[in-house]
Formats: structure tokens, sequence, C-alpha cells
């Protein structure tokens, strides 16, 4: 479509600005100019409205801001504490099914599942973000060393990255929680490394295409060394994919933190709300006692989650290449 | 190539009154403005004009191939003396079909990487409704119709493993399928090197005799139209502003436009002491600009009041030649730039000396010589011009002198008879700071994320000892000198037009007051008025500063106004090397001669060609003896398939490798 006079494209129309310049013309050129400082602001304003006018978009940012409000302040929302049982007329209600009194049910000890779910989303928001922030970060680097530099680093790390990639996540991630222990630090550092593999690999390519490009040649002739080349020439310009990699690694992170809770990996307290640990210490009253609401909404509240965090992504990804 | 041509009732292709826009962000912005023109049964007829003004939107029209936001707002096009813009779209696919096929600008792109050549030819075929084995059959046959070196191989063959010629020929053999009555060429030839572009052309013309069909040639290369029209339409901002036959529009143009296009294009052997290159002022008016009157008015020389106010009339020139100006008897007195710059001797000492020089690269254990053995020493203040075709080593021979490549052990690089280290990274900060590059492609060449300000700074401040303020004065003073504005400075390089894109380009090597800077083909991205900008600058500042340049374009009209000497390459290899006046008067290596043969030329001066077929051989097999003898046609068999030839100094300035005597280069080929 490239013969196609370009009528869609960024760089036509008003933004160009002036060929030719000759002193004289300078005020023709200032209105030039104008109009393209004009046109970036707009741009940028018509990106933003872009994204706003997605409807995935729109849904995903209530959804998951729905449940950072939760994890700031769960009192606003949960009528109960997240470790006080539920009483009517001044007795625990225990194993009760969804009602007017709890909403979502309570458990085993008469805790009522709703506050808990509102309270267990402080946890997970801390450490999702947290562990694919960590893993974007070492990735970042990892990436920008190996597709700037490409011959022996990128030929080792390259190894390394394949080995631990064709490990199984959860195997990898039980073995570590259960060699370091299970604290939240242990949790975080484990699926941090266990993305850091593959923010690495989307990086990498991104910084390889980049450094193919003269502004690089041209940074090395004039000698410039090759942490300025990494951080100042080419890591701006690959800001975009590392923002869509860190949404979309915050997803799985959720997921994978909640199955690693699952397993009883997690934490063994029983009184933190936390959704995975709740599921795992519920699941199996579905088929003893027929009671299924203290584990499905929780999980229903790690799916609403990942779903709204992957609909950020996406929008993020499709306005970005658009 | 004027056959005359039968007139006949139906116009292979009429188009009349045009006009269409795209909508964008929400408005429509007209792009054709009234295009009016057609092409009879068996007429060549050629559309020309810069980037934006058209052409191609004109030529996808014709076939109703238009982008989801684009809307025709009036006039009609007729192929065949059917309405394209009311018909059905069942009718149309017969059309495109049958009646009138197109020939894209990439043939990599307009091909499916992931079938082979034969079944993509042949679905054409099945598509018009032959049986399977017949629709093969006919594939064959249709890649022998275009000469393509064993067809019956190609078939079973991928696009990647084609030649970027070779796969050219294929779709024009595809776009032949149907008989069509109008053959659509938009910029066929554009990607390609000149002497694959000469051998497509002929194909083309041949084709033209064979199946009678009517062309419409897109080309911003005003020589290919030439050669290949019979008539041509001049367009600007949505409108032709001059038609006529070809010969006639460029030897006297009437149109401002048409005159500032030609006088903008080094021809007829100009060189930078002559003139400066004649520039258009002014840029093209963006799409849906409101031009109420002539379209040019604003760039225009001779405009005056009642350019601005009355819409110009379109005046017959005798022999259907007609032009859209109130001036045309003006056109004459537009004046061309006369001094150029002073001719200065050059010394003999050369700035920056390259003694056998090769570069080896590996690939899966094969070695590549791409480089072997390359002498040459560019004086201070000159230019030499680097020729020959892709793949000959002009690039590798570039990067390796400014330390891109490392250089095989035994080469030798001074700079003021010192010499500099291999890598680019290694060297002293004199030596970085002596040698820089303009690229081909500025949109890669500048970062995206960074103003023209921060780019210009940062250059600054590494190439020269200068810090603070004085940095940011000297970034200004060399954005002046490159008449960039210095609200400019505040842009991001996507804000810029590919002209003053190069110029950021060009100020960043020359932050440092460099002794030589390497351009590697920096206009061929450029339309010919913003070329014509950018050398008309490139000469100044060397004028000025005593520069030395190393200027790679396979543009021969280009290295011919700028270079003081130029340096033919053939497979890694410097095959001769000469002052720019010898070398087009004296007797030259052969493979000079075919090269200089192949270009088009814009001022219908008729040169036999000499043919150039065949690849150019690969690096890493090059043939024994002279690496030229393959497709020389000179080739003495027994000497030249044996024996490398040795390098023989014509005149004191003037060598070649070639075994042929001298007096024997000087005839015309048997």
């Amino acid at each position: 479509m490239t013969a196609i006079d370009d009528p869609g494209s960024e760089a036509t129309g008003e933004e160009r600005a002036a060929e030719t310049p000759i002193p004289d013309e300078v005020a023709e050129l200032d209105a030039a100019v104008a109009t393209a400082a004009a046109e970036r602001k707009q741009i940028r304003a018509e990106r933003r409205r872009l994204l706003l006018r997605t409807p995935g978009f729109v849904l995903g940012v209530v959804i998951a801001g729905f449940w950072v409000i939760c994890a700031i302040v769960p009192g606003l929302l949960a009528p109960y504490g997240a470790n006080e049982a539920v009483r009517v007329d001044g007795s625990v209600i225990a194993r009760q099914g969804p009602s007017a009194d709890a909403w979502f049910g309570t458990d085993t000890i008469g805790n009522d599942v709703f506050s808990r779910v509102i309270f267990g989303a402080r946890s997970v928001l801390i450490t999702a973000p947290t562990a694919a922030a960590l893993a974007t970060i070492a990735g970042t680097m990892l990436g920008l060393v190996m597709g700037y530099y490409r011959g022996w680093a990128d030929e080792i790390l390259g190894r390394i990255i394949e080995a631990l990639l064709s490990i199984p996540v959860i195997l990898l991630g039980i073995m570590t929680l259960v060699v370091f222990g299970n604290s939240r630090i242990v949790i975080i550092l484990t699926v941090a490394t266990l993305f850091t593999p593959v923010v690495t690999r989307t990086v990498r390519s991104a910084v390889q295409a980049e450094a193919q490009l003269d502004y690089v040649t041209s940074a090395k002739l004039r000698g410039e060394s090759g942490p300025f080349i990494m951080l100042r020439e080419i890591l701006p310009n690959v800001t975009g994919v590392i923002v869509v990699e860190f949404t979309v690694r915050v997803g799985y992170a959720i997921f994978t933190i909640a199955t690693l809770a699952f397993l009883g990996l997690a934490a063994d307290d029983f009184t933190t709300p936390d959704w995975g640990n709740d599921i795992s210490n519920t699941y199996n009253l579905i088929q003893s006692n027929n009671q299924w609401w203290p584990s499905i909404f929780p999980a229903l509240a790690i799916a609403s989650l990942v779903i709204a965090v992957n609909l950020i992504a996406d929008s993020l990804d499709k306005v970005r290449s658009s | 190539m004027t056959d005359t041509v039968a007139p006949a009732d139906t116009a292979a292709l009429e188009v009349d009154d045009l006009h269409l826009s795209y909508v964008v962000r929400g408005i429509p912005r007209a792009v054709l403005r009234g295009v009016s023109f057609s092409i009879a049964p068996g007429e060549a007829y050629g559309l020309v004009g810069e980037s934006g003004c058209g052409k191609s939107t004109t030529a996808y029209a014709a076939v109703r191939y238009l982008p989801g936001n684009a809307s025709i707002d009036g006039g009609r096009i007729l192929v065949d003396g059917e309405d394209v813009i009311e018909m059905p779209y069942r009718r149309l696919q017969e059309i495109r079909s049958s009646h009138a096929s197109m020939v894209y600008q990439d043939p990599v792109q307009a091909m499916n990487p992931a079938l082979k050549i034969g079944r993509q030819i042949a679905e054409c075929y099945r598509i018009l409704g032959h049986a399977k084995a017949e629709a093969g059959d006919l594939a064959l046959e249709s890649l022998r119709r275009v000469h393509i070196a064993d067809a019956s191989s190609v078939m079973d063959r991928y696009p990647h493993q084609l030649s970027g010629g070779m796969l050219q020929r294929v779709v024009i053999a595809m776009a032949l399928v149907g008989d069509p009555r109008l053959l659509i060429l938009d910029e066929p030839t554009t990607g390609l090197d000149a002497t694959v572009e000469a051998e497509v052309l002929d194909l083309v013309r041949e084709l033209r005799t064979t199946t009678n069909a009517a062309i419409l040639l897109i080309a911003h290369n005003l020589g290919v139209i030439r050669t290949m029209c019979d008539r041509v339409g001049v367009m600007y901002a949505g409108k032709v502003v001059e038609e006529g036959d070809a010969q006639r529009v460029f030897d006297s143009p009437e149109h401002p436009y048409t005159v500032g296009l030609l006088n903008a294009i080094p021809r007829q052997g100009l060189r930078k002491t002559d003139r400066p290159l004649f520039t258009i002022p002014g840029t093209l008016p963006q799409i849906g600009a409101e031009l109420p009157t002539c379209v040019y008015v604003d760039r225009c020389p001779i405009a005056d009041d009642l350019c601005r106010t009355e819409v110009p009339p379109v005046v017959s020139l005798g022999e259907q030649q007609w032009a859209r100006c109130h001036h045309v008897e003006q056109t004459e007195q537009i004046d061309v730039p006369t001094s150029g710059i002073d001719a200065r001797e050059l010394d003999d000492e050369p700035v920056v000396e390259l003694t056998g020089l090769s570069k080896t690269f590996r690939q899966r254990g094969t070695d590549i010589p791409a480089l072997v053995g390359v002498d040459l020493g560019i004086a201070e203040g000159e230019t030499v011009g680097l020729v020959g075709e892709s793949g000959s080593g002009k690039s590798t021979l570039a990067k390796t002198l400014l330390g891109i490549h490392e250089p095989d052990e035994g080469g030798e690089i001074t700079l003021d008879g010192r010499e500099v280290r291999a890598n680019a990274t290694d060297r002293v900060t004199d030596s970085i700071r002596a040698m820089q590059m303009v690229f081909q492609n500025p949109d890669s060449a500048l970062n995206r994320m960074w103003s023209v300000r921060r780019i210009l700074r940062r250059s600054v401040t590494k190439l020269t000892d200068l810090r603070g303020e004085a940095a940011d004065r000297r970034v200004e003073e060399i954005a002046v000198a490159m008449r960039l504005s210095p609200r400019h400075l505040d842009m991001r390089p996507r804000q810029l037009s590919g002209g003053l894109k190069q110029r950021v380009a060009i100020a960043r090597a020359f932050a440092g007051d460099p002794r030589l800077v390497v351009c590697d083909e920096p206009t061929s991205a450029l339309d010919v008025s913003v070329q014509a900008a950018i050398l008309n600058l490139l000469a100044n500042l060397q004028a000025e500063d005593r520069t030395s340049y190393l200027f790679i374009s396979h543009d021969i009209g280009v290295v011919r106004y700028l270079a003081d000497r130029i340096a033919v390459m053939y497979v890694g290899r410097l095959v001769e090397l000469a002052p720019t006046d010898e070398l087009f008067s004296g007797p030259v290596h052969p493979y000079t001669e075919a090269l200089m043969s192949a270009v088009p030329s814009v001022d219908g001066s008729v040169r036999d060609r000499i043919p150039l077929t065949g690849e150019i051989p690969s690096p890493a097999d090059p043939p024994p003896g002279c690496v030229f003898h393959t497709r020389c046609h000179r080739f003495i068999p027994g000497t030249c398939d044996v024996i490398e030839p040795p390098t023989i100094q014509i005149t004191p300035r003037h060598s070649m490798a070639c075994h042929l005597p001298v007096e024997e280069l000087g005839r015309a080929p048997s």
C-alpha cells in the first residue's frame, strides 16, 4: 500500500514543516512550526481519546480500579473484618450459604466470604505488580545487553534463558518455595525470576531491530559508549513494547501467585485474607459438603482481575501499534 | 519509441475530471483535483511528478482499488469505454482480471512468500477458468514470455529465492495472464539497479509491441518516462498541469513546474563547477489544501496577481501539447542559477588513504570476501564518487573505512599520514571527529525519540570541545548553515519532511568540522527538487570547509555532478578510478561502459546500450581471472578467465584493471 499517497500516515499533512527554508521565509515557517507543535499535542490527545473509546480498556480500568480501591481501603466496602465472624442474634453463623446477612455466605469458622474477598485484594495487588515490575526491569536490562551486543553475551545468556523456559513454571516455583520458605518476599522473587526470561526475549528482539538502524551506527561513529547507546538511544524507542509486556506480566503474575497459593505454597497463616489461600483451604468443601461459596467467589475475583489486566494490556498494545 | 498509434474510437483508459479525497480524521481532504487524460489503445502514457502529487492514487483509481477512506467526489473513469466507478463489483473483478492489470512498485511485497512461483501464476489462470494441468503449462509459458532464465526451475522456487529483477519479471508475467488491454506500471523499476532496470524496461517495450497493450507508467525518474512513453502528463497537487508528446515536453517544457523539475536534475553532463542545481522553493501543498486558482502559484517564480485570482486556462501549444498556465510565453525567462562553485586544484597528498583494504565476512563457516585489496586516496576538498551495482561492495567499503566493520589483517587506513585503528570505538578522539557519515535513509538515521536540538547538541559535545552555552550556540550555527530554522530544533524527526530530516543528518555529520564525510546514497530517498537542494548544500559546504567526500550513489548523473573522481566497484574490487571528465570522455573499463549505458537519459541522447546480462556474481564464489569476465562484452577467452588483470595506468590519475589494450577500449564494441 506504499504507493497510495499515504492518506492516513502521521508524517503527511500538517505536521510536516516547510521544505527549503530560506531566512526570508521565517514568518511562514513559524506558522508551520506552530501547527506542527499543535499537531503533536493533538496526536497525543487523540491516542488518549482512542484509548478511552475502546470499551475493553474502559471495562478493564473499571474492574481493576475497583480492586485497587478494595486493596487500599477495604473497610470502605467490607461489612465485616477479614477475621470477624458473622453473628446473627449473637451467635456465629458458620457454613452458611449466601444470604442477606452474608452476601457471599460464610466459611467453616463463620467469616464473611464477601469481606474476605474484599480484604484479599491487597495481598495479590502487592505481590503481582511488584513481581512483574522486577521481572520487567531485569528483563529489560538483559534484553538490552543481549540485543545490542549480540555475540557471546547473547549466546550464553540465550542458552540460560532457554534452559529456564524449558522448566515448567509451577515445578520451578514449587522447588524454590520449598527450598527458601514461603514468605511474601520469596514469592515475589520467585515469580520475578520465572518471568524474567520471557520479558528478556521480548525486549531483546525489539532492541535487536532498533540496533540495526542507522542512528545506532551514527552514535558509534561519534564514539558513544555501549551503556549510553543502550539506555539513552535505544531504550526510549522500546518503552512502548516494555509497558505492554509489563501489563501482560501483571496478569500472568496474579495467576501464578494464585496458583502457588492454591497449591498451599504461599502462606501458612490462615488468617491473612488471600484469594488463592482461601480457595486452597475451602475447595474440598465443594465436594464433601456441597459448600461452593467460600471457594467460587475468590476464584471469580481472580478471574475478573486477570481479565481486567489483560483487557488493558490488549488495548495498550493496539493503540501503540496503530 | 514513438510508434504511431492508429486512433481508435474507445480509449484504453479515459480519466475525465476526476476528483478524489481521503477522509483523514473525519475531514475529507482533496487529493485529486480534476485529473483528465486518456490513453489510446496501444499507447504508452507516462505520469510524472513529485511524491504526494497523486500519481499512484490516479493509477489505483483506474482499477478502483482504493483504501477505505477514499471517496470519489466526481468525474469518470472509463476502461475500454466502461465506467469503472459505477460498475458492479463482479464486473469490476472481470475488468481487473482481463482488461486492466497492474504491476506494483515492490515485487517482493506483490508476491506471496509462502507459495511457489509456479503455483501463484497458475492461480491467475485458474481464476480465468483453465483446468489445473493446463494452468500449470500456461504459467510456464508465461514465464518464458518474460524471458526468465531457466523458467521451469523458477516455477518450483519461492519468491525469496529470486532476485528483485527476476521477481519483477514474474509480476509482469502475472499481469499479462489475462491479455490485458491496459497495463498499469507503478514505479516498476524504482528499487532496482540501473542495469536491471534497463532489462525490465526492455522487456516492457518488447511486450508492448507483441501484445499491443496500452501502458500507464508511473515513475519519478524522468529518464525512464522519456525512454518508454509516447505521451507524458506532468502532475502537480492532484492536477495534470502539462501534457504532450514525451520528447517535446522534456525538450521544450512550458509549464513552470515542468521547467523546475527538469532544471533540478543534474543532466547534460552538468558539474558542480558549472552552476548550482535549480531548486523549487516551498513545498507541495498538503492534501486537502485550498487551491482555488493555479495549483502551483505558491512556488512559481513567474506568478503574478493574475495567477492568484484566476484559474489558469489550458493553453494549447500545438501538436497536442498543452499547459495550464497564464504565462506560458514567459517560462523561457525563468532564471537558472549561473555561477557554480570555483574549481580548485586538488592536492596530491591524500587526507585519507586506504591501502590493500580487504574485508572478509564469515558466514556459517564460509568466507565471503566482500572487499578485496582496495587502494584509494582522497585529497582535501575532493569528492570521490563510488558507483557499482548493489552487491558490489560500496557500502562495505564505506563502513570498513569508518570502522563499523573491522578490516582484515594487512590492510591500512591512514588519516593525514597516520594510521588509524580498525574499530571506530577504539579510535582516538581526533580520528573519530575527522570521519563522519550521512546515511541513505534519514528516518533510520535519526533517533525518533530525540528532538533535533538534542541530536545536534550531542554531536557537538562529542565531536568538539565546546560545552555549555558555547555548544548551544554552535548547534544554532550549524542549523542555520544547513538552512534549518532555529524553530526546527525543538521538533522531533517525525515532524519534519524527508529533505529537512536529511539536513539534520548532514548537520550532525558536520558538527565537528570533519575532514571526510561518507555520503551513502544521501539523496536516493528524496524527490528531485529536494535532491537538488541537498546536492547544492553539500557542494557549498565542501567549498567553504574543504571537506572531502566519499559519495556513494547509483545515480550516475548525481555522481557526475558532484564528484571530482569516480571509483567503480565490482564484486568487492575497485575496477576503475578516474577523474570525472575522463570517465565520461575517454576509454573506460568495460564494466563502467556497460553501467553508464544502462542509465535511461532524460536528455534523449540515444546511446547503444551494452547489455549486462545475468546477475552480479556472489563474492563468496568469485569467477576466476577477471571477476567481470562472465558478463563482459569484450571478453578474451583464455586470458580474462584465467589471469587476474593488472591495474594499468591510462593517464596519471586514471587507472583500471583490465587486460584489453587501451586503444581497443576506446572503440565501439564489436
